[in-house]
Formats: C-alpha cells, structure tokens, sequence
C-alpha cells in the first residue's frame, strides 16, 4: 500500500502566486479561501457582541466576545499563579526536608510528594485528551474486528444487527450509573494506579463511540468489490490472507469514515460523562464553573465551550490527515 | 515508640522538644493517660471530597495555611458533584474522606445509606442551613407573619405561616413541592421538622415497603435537588422553596428569586451540621493519619473563630476561589461574616450561623448523633420502635470523640493550643445537658431519645410504623 503525502490544495493558489502565474485569478481563488471565511468569522462575532448583552440571566447577561476574552485570560492567568503555587509548595517541602535532615542526618530522604492543588484549566484538557484518545482505542480495538467480522458473514450481520441498533441510540448518561457501579465492584484495588472516575469514563466513551465504527466497517467489507474477490478465489487465498491484502486495503475508506465519526461522539460523550464521573477534564470545569455561580461563570462556560468546539475540530482534521495519508481512494476525502 | 522512630520526626515538633520532654515526662509520671506522640502518617497522600458549601471551609483553611502539611499530610481536595455521588465515593475508598452531612455515618451506622462503616471523627460546622421560599410564597406568607415594633416580620418564622399558602396551592389543585440535598440529610431533616412545627405533614418513609419517596401522607412534597442548583430549579418553577446550606439562600435574595425565612440555629441551637466522615477501615489502617488529619481540622476550626471571627474576612477570600465554593465573595461574606439578609435590604446580626470552633469545638457529640437519629425515627428511616440504648450505640458506632480528643491532647502537647482552648477532655461524656428547642420550646435530652420522639405532635411515635 503506498503512502503518498500530498500537499494539502489550498497551498496551490499561494505557490503559484509567488512564482507570479496569473495573480489576478490566484488573488480571487485565496479571497474565497481566506476572505469570506473571516469575514463570516467577523459577521458572527459582531452579532455576538451585539445579541448578548439582550440575554438576561440570574448570574449577569450572556458573556458578549469581549468578556469570554477576558475570562480565557484569566484562565491563563489562574495558570501562572498556579505554577508559583506550585513552585512555594516544592520548595517549602524541600525546606522540611532540609529540616528534618538536619536534626537526624542518618534518616532515611523521604519522597518528593506530589503538588496537591487543583488541576488548571490547561491540566483539564489535558486530562479530557488522554481519556478521550483512551475510550477512543479502546472502542477501535474492539470495533474494527468486529466489523469485518459482521461484513464479512451475512449470518453474523441478520444476528448481531438488532442489537447494534438497540444499543447505538443509548446516551452516554444512560450508561453512565451502570458503568459507575460495575467499575466500583469490580475495579477494586487499594491502590490503583489509574483513578476509577478514568476507568468510568474511559469506558462510556468506548461503550457510545463504538458503534459507528462498527457499522461503516462492516459496511465497507462486505462492499469490496466482486472484482477483488474473484481475485481472491482464483489466487486460492486463506482467510487472513483474503482479509489482509483484499479486505482491509479495500475498505480502509470507509473504516476512517467510520472513525472519524466515532472521535466526533467520542469527544461529544466525555464532556458528558466526565460531568458526572468525576474525571477531572473539561466536563467537570464546566459543571463546577455552573455550581460556582458566581459573576465571572458563564463567561468561563463559553471559554471552555469554546474550547471543546476548537479541540474536537482539531481532532477531526487529525483523523483527515491520517486518511489522506494511509487511504487509497483520494476522492473519498471530503472536507 | 522507638528512637529512629522519634528522631524522624517531623522538624516542626522538634522546634518545641524541650518543652515537649518534659511533658512528656511529667506524663509519664502521673496516671493520667500518657501522652503518647502520634507516629508517622500511614498514608500521606490524599484526597478529600467536599460540597460546594460555605461550611466546608475548615478543609480549605487547613490546606491553604498549611495546617495539612505540617502534619506531613500532602492533601488533594475535590469538588463532588452531588451528595450521593460524595457518599458512594468515600465508600468505595476512592476519596479517603469527606465533607459530610452530620446524620451520613448515622445511614452507614444504621444500615439505610450503605452497608460500609462510615465514622465521624470531628464535626466541620454547628448551624449553618437555612430555609428559603420563593417570591410569590413569601409575598402570602408574609400576610401571617407578625410584625414587629420596628416594622419588620418577627423572627423565627414558623411554619404555621405557611399553612394558609399550602391550603390555596391545595385548593387550585397545584402541588407543593419543597427541595432539600439529601434524604439522610440535615437539609431534610431541618425542613420536615420546621414544616411538622407548623402543622404541616412532610410525609413519611416507608423503607421496610420498599417506599423510599418519603411522600406518604405527605401534604408537601420534598424531593432531592443538589445545592448549587437549588436557586435555578425554584426559579423554573419545579419547587416553591428549599432547605440548603450557603450560600444558596442568600443567592436568591442577591439575585431577587427568593426570600430565606429561618435559619436552623432556630430549629435546632449549636446542633452538628457536617461533619468530617471517613470509613472505619480507613481509620483502623490508618491510624496515625487520622489523628494527624483531625489535628489539622481543629486548628483550621480555630482560626476561623478565633478573636471573635476576626480571620473571618480572610476565610471567605479563600472559599471564594472557584476551586472551592466560587460564588461571589459578597453572597459568601453576607452569612460567614456574623449577618444575614433575609428580604432583601432586611440583614439581620446573625454572629453564629456558621460555628465552627466556638463554644463547641469541633467535637462529635453522641447527644448530636443520637438527635439526627430521632429525626430519622420521625420520618419513618428507622421503621420501627428502638429501645433509648439502641440509639446511643449507633451514636457511638458513628462520631468518634475519641480520636477527636486524642487528637486535641497532641495539639495541646505541642503547644499549639492551650488546655484553655479545650473543655475539659477528661471527664467529657460527650453528651449535652437537655436543650429547649427555640421554636416549639420542646426540650431534647441525648440521653431519653424516644421521649423526645413521642413530644412531637407530627412524626411517627411509639411503635408506630410508617
């Protein structure tokens, strides 16, 4: 399978430009590209500004652009007061330590224990990556197989699909309790190295992100071509054979449609379910900033929503360029 | 305790040797209980969950002056989402310990929380809860409600005020429906016992027929809502008022939804509002930590009363940060600063809604216990008759004044508070002398709980079963 990596095609109308190859039609093609999705990006944020301050609430009116700027610097802000907390917190334990090895220099050092405050806003996304990356794996690990499985054996597919479209419209906060109790009881260590609100997590988002996974693959297996297969039945391929170098290659477009759909309700589940379980992520920034309710709440809230919006586009641009780069049919990637 | 024991100390305690010594010595050789040094934490790294509530402000004073890590205890301290979520948490030994409603070890003690043995070494906060009703119910309350020679309603307000405004929603056919936090909750108990002071019927418990919606018989409906969502969820219109803690009540007079009527210092004086709740296995495993733990507590509870609330202004800066409770510092200050407003512009001196050290000093009484216990028996959680000694062994299997005094002798050991600062520890029963309830005037003596049940006109009694 050759992997080719291409330039992405907005780059074009800039390289031509700068070799001086018709600029007034370059000029046009980048202010479609450029011009219009920042001046929509203007429109809006004029709108905004002007419709919040319309919106009543009980804590204040709806945060126009300028206050959630102000907020998302405060959040930075927060951050750097942290990283001097956090700082006065190691040095004081070393000055204990110093102490302590002072009066009895034979003891044993202790540990360097770690900061205790709370997570920042920046150490929350990071929680809310790792988990959603995790529930994500886990969910592709199970779905990928399953579904050339069920593409591959029409008997498997009339058993297995009723309960797939039973399953697939479950919310995330439906399987949430069930999920909590089961990981309680069952995930019972003294000291477990991974929090059980993770493992909470974790596992709703496979349990809700898995399905779409499931469909398209099985979708794209049994849709190869019957080209391909006689292929197969003429070379007198063995299974892994016929599914390694006919199946797979041939529906690998669909599989990464199918991923790509489940980061999108990946990402969509764990906001939330960390709001429930516990998780220290972007979930719980935003139920906590609602049970604080105090003046500077709802702007903190559309940070944090808007940081959801940016992350989860982000993720999904990531999974384009994954299917650029490993898939064959070229036209099949949208925008 | 041996040598390299002692010699890795924490330094703290070294500072004060000298004098230490010779306590210790002095100790030794008088009969009364040896002094013994607490040893080294088990366990040093922990994580403590807690409400978004004015009185969980002992845990945020011991982590941010230090008092935590002076014990060489490296705490983590974590918003919970809701009081179930908290419980089913400390229990299943993923947070080490909790802010806690008072009657929760009780549930654990008793059965009818969990089956996990939940203890109470020290008592976070004394009062602190108030009752608040909406607009439209205060403006036909306030009809029944005498006034004062200063023009002002007279305070407390019974419920009996209420009855005329029950009577109307009946008669439109609409319900009535109240929100507290907790079922085996303060919040619950404190609104069933202020409504029932007025003649009005909450509804029982019947846990034994599987009924745990605590509507039977009721005339007014109480359902769970979490505190901070208690203001958003009268606003909608789902409930008409709500018991809760703060600062959810001075909410909504800042933010015009609602007027708080009484406060539980009225209801029940200087009575356990939270408390600080850990497992027994934790505390078996972990002895060292526990004692270490309450220590911090106590002088956190200290200093927030000390010289007459004088650190009370710097405690609500702390809580105020969004990590902790987060609301406006304003609506925090408005109850923890020794005020209450009530209808908005009526702020009344109100020194001891929150009491965390003075007078009571953090101690886990049984008499407090045994209290939330006949609460329980009023409303049909224990389903049926106990003999008055039932009552005070499920107090004593729940608060646990002994770590609390073993923990106070270390710190008046070390210096750090003097035997001034404490009752007398010694001959303590941990049992108050009768109380008179300031509402209904019913006197409540810890020691004849079932007496004290059968006082009540509304309420299960006797052998009656719910």
């Amino acid at each position: 399978m050759a992997v080719s990596l291409q330039l992405p095609g907005w780059i074009e109308p800039y390289a031509r430009l700068f070799r001086g190859q018709q600029p007034g039609a370059q000029l046009a093609i980048i202010t479609r590209q450029l011009g219009l999705p920042v001046l929509g990006l203007a429109v809006f944020l004029l709108l905004w500004q002007a419709l919040a301050p319309q919106v009543q609430t009980t804590l204040g009116h709806l945060p126009g652009p300028a206050q959630v700027w102000s907020q998302a610097k405060g959040l930075h802000q927060e951050y750097r007061d942290d990283k001097d907390r956090e700082l006065a917190f190691y040095q004081r334990q070393e000055e204990r330590i110093a102490r302590m090895l002072e009066k009895s220099p034979g003891a044993a050092v202790p540990p360097l224990r770690a900061y205790t405050g709370n997570p920042t806003f920046y150490t929350q996304i990071a929680t809310s990556l790792k988990t959603v990356m995790s529930g994500f794996v886990v969910a592709a690990v199970v779905a990928i197989p399953l579904g050339i499985a069920i593409g591959l054996s029409g008997a498997l597919y009339n058993a297995v699909n009723p309960l797939i479209q039973v399953f697939k419209p479950v919310s995330p906060l439906a399987w949430l309790p069930l999920v909590t109790l089961v990981v309680a009881s069952v995930y019972d260590t003294p000291d477990p190295m991974v929090p059980k609100s993770f493992v909470t997590s974790l596992i709703t988002v496979a349990l809700c992100c898995i399905w779409p996974t499931v469909i398209n693959t099985a979708v794209g297996v049994a849709s190869v071509s019957p080209d391909l297969n006689n292929v197969s039945k003429v070379l007198r391929l063995n299974w892994f054979a016929h599914v390694r170098r006919i199946v797979l290659p041939a529906a690998v477009p669909m599989i990464f449609t199918g991923l790509r759909l489940s980061l999108g309700v990946a990402w969509m589940v764990l906001i939330a379910a960390e709001m429930l379980s516990q998780n220290p992520g972007l979930g719980k920034f935003i139920w906590d900033e609602f049970q604080n309710g105090n003046a500077q709440s709802l702007g903190r809230i559309v940070v944090a929503v808007i940081t959801i919006g940016l992350i989860g586009y982000l993720l999904d641009q990531i999974m384009l360029l994954l299917q650029r780069l490993l898939s064959w049919d070229k036209k099949s990637v949208t925008r | 305790m041996t040598v390299s024991g002692f010699a890795g100390k924490i330094s703290r305690w070294r500072i004060q040797a000298a004098g230490f010594v010779t306590l210790c010595t002095v100790a030794l050789l008088a009969p009364a209980p040896l002094l013994a040094e607490t040893g080294e934490p088990e366990k040093w790294e922990l994580k403590f969950g807690f409400i978004k509530l004015t009185d969980m402000a002992p845990l945020a004073v011991a982590y941010e002056n230090g008092y935590f890590e002076d014990e060489g205890l490296y705490v983590r301290l974590e918003a919970q989402a809701n009081w179930k979520v908290l419980y089913d948490r400390v229990a299943s030994g993923e947070l080490d310990g909790a802010h806690m409603l008072a009657p929760m070890p009780l549930g654990a003690a008793t059965g009818i929380t969990g089956s996990t043995a939940i203890i109470a070494p020290f008592t976070l906060s004394y009062n602190g809860a108030a009752i608040t009703v909406s607009n439209a119910v205060w403006a036909e309350m306030k009809q029944h409600v005498p006034v004062g020679d200063d023009g002002k309603p007279v305070h407390p307000v019974g419920a009996a005020a209420l009855q005329p405004v029950l009577e109307s929603y009946k008669a439109a056919g609409k319900p009535f429906n109240l929100g507290m936090t907790f079922p085996v909750g303060t919040h619950n108990y404190h609104l069933r016992y202020w409504l029932a002071a007025g003649g009005i019927h909450p509804g029982f418990y019947a846990p034994q027929k599987g009924d745990n919606s605590g509507y039977t018989d009721a005339e007014a409906m109480l359902s769970v809502v979490p505190p901070p969502q208690m203001v958003p969820t009268m606003e909608a219109g789902t409930t008409v008022g709500y018991c809760v803690g703060e600062p959810w009540n001075q909410q909504a007079v800042s933010t015009g939804l609602g007027v708080p009527v009484v406060t539980s210092e009225n209801l029940w004086t200087d009575g356990a509002d939270k408390v600080f709740g850990i497992t027994r296995d934790f505390a078996e495993k972990y002895p060292n930590t526990t004692v270490r733990t309450v220590k911090a507590l106590i002088r956190a509870a200290h200093w927030l009363d000390e010289n007459d609330n004088a650190n009370r202004a710097e405690g609500v800066k702390i809580i105020a940060r969004p990590a902790y409770v987060g609301a406006n510092e304003q609506v925090i200050a408005n109850s923890m600063t020794g005020t209450f407003e009530f209808e908005k512009g009526d702020k009344r001196p109100v020194p001891d809604f929150n009491k965390f050290f003075r007078g009571q000093y953090g101690i886990p009484y049984y008499s407090d216990a045994v209290w939330w216990l006949t609460q329980m028996r009023r409303w049909g959680h224990i389903d049926e008759y106990k003999p008055d000694d039932w009552y005070m062994e499920m107090a004593r299997e729940a608060f646990r004044p002994d770590i609390y005094a073993a923990a106070a002798r270390e710190l008046i050991a070390e210096g750090t508070l003097g035997t001034g600062d404490f009752p007398d520890l010694d001959t303590a029963t941990f049992i108050k002398p009768p109380q008179k309830g300031p509402l209904d005037g019913i006197v409540y003596d810890g020691n004849k709980p079932n007496a004290y049940i059968d006082s009540f006109e509304i309420g299960l009694k006797g052998e009656q079963k719910p």
